[in-house]
């Protein structure tokens, strides 16, 4: 109970990291995008436990509903859109997928090795300006509206005329001509 | 047992990897589409990582406009993956041959 307790963060890091890396690598090499997608909802739900653990709890919850919530049901409704009945004999890599895959993991090595070598410097031991507004504590989610809203107002209401495109694209590109 | 910021810059170059070869590797378009997610999330982790090394907001912040990003990129994506299945009735990537790619 004394180990649990004294490296509980520790553990909840490797276990849903170990659960984000695996449920990843089902979702780049199952045949059916079915099962990939509902590979990709765990891939979501394990970074959003490893967002908690880094003091983002807004961000965590933010995951849930626009990844789990949002692009995961335009994916599910799009697979069930299209016929997947071609899908199960045709191949699922392209030929040049020996290539593609050793250049991948040549990068994987070179920057692992480096971020290895590389020593980042402790974590500063006072993390509470991630919930403080003007001095007071007041929790992540308060912390992150003000700094939204007030140092980067400009760019939030860019992102939302950027949604507001996309929601057009989207309209366009799938409209039946 | 410390979780360091090398931990979560290891963990996101992984999925990183692991995003690069499913968009470089997979012939449906669906499936690149998911990887183009993941890798969005890997960048998420790691500006999440620094935003709590450096004890500073912005990094969470960006975070919040990368998801907007990828919300609008999927909604995008997927309108051009059902725009290519509408013409050839297939959602293979190698299937778009018009500009001789």
């Amino acid at each position: 109970m004394d180990f649990l307790t004294a490296n509980g963060p520790a553990l909840l890091f490797y276990v849903f990291a170990a659960m984000a890396l695996i449920s990843a690598l089902f979702v780049v090499t199952l045949r059916n995008p079915m099962y990939g997608a509902i590979a990709l909802l765990a891939c979501f739900l394990s970074i959003a436990v490893l967002f908690l653990l880094r003091h983002a709890e807004f961000l965590a919850v933010v995951q849930l509903f626009v990844y789990g919530g949002g692009i995961m049901v335009l994916f599910l409704f799009v697979i069930m859109l299209v016929n997947l009945h071609q899908l199960r004999e045709s191949k699922r890599f392209t030929p040049t997928a020996p290539v593609a895959l050793m250049v991948a993991l040549a990068l994987a090595v070179l920057f692992v090795s480096l971020f290895l070598v590389v020593s980042v410097s402790p974590v500063t031991a006072d993390t509470s300006a991630l919930v403080m507004v003007d001095g007071e504590i007041v929790g992540n989610s308060e912390a992150v509206a003000w700094s939204l809203f007030r140092e980067y107002l400009l760019p939030f209401e860019i992102v939302s005329l950027f949604l507001l495109v996309a929601m057009v694209g989207a309209v366009v590109l799938g409209r039946r001509t | 047992m410390e979780i360091t910021t090398t931990h979560y810059l290891v963990l996101s170059f992984l999925l990183f990897s692991i995003g690069l070869i499913g968009i470089l590797t997979r012939r449906n378009m669906i499936t690149v589409l998911m990887s183009i997610e993941l890798v969005l999330n890997s960048v998420n982790l790691n500006l999440i990582a620094f935003s709590y090394q450096f004890s500073e907001l912005t990094g969470q912040v960006f975070a919040v406009f990368t998801i907007a990003v990828a919300a609008g990129e999927a909604a995008v994506g997927l309108g051009i993956l059902l725009g290519l299945f509408r013409l050839r009735g297939t959602t293979n990537l190698d299937s778009a041959m018009e500009l001789q790619g």
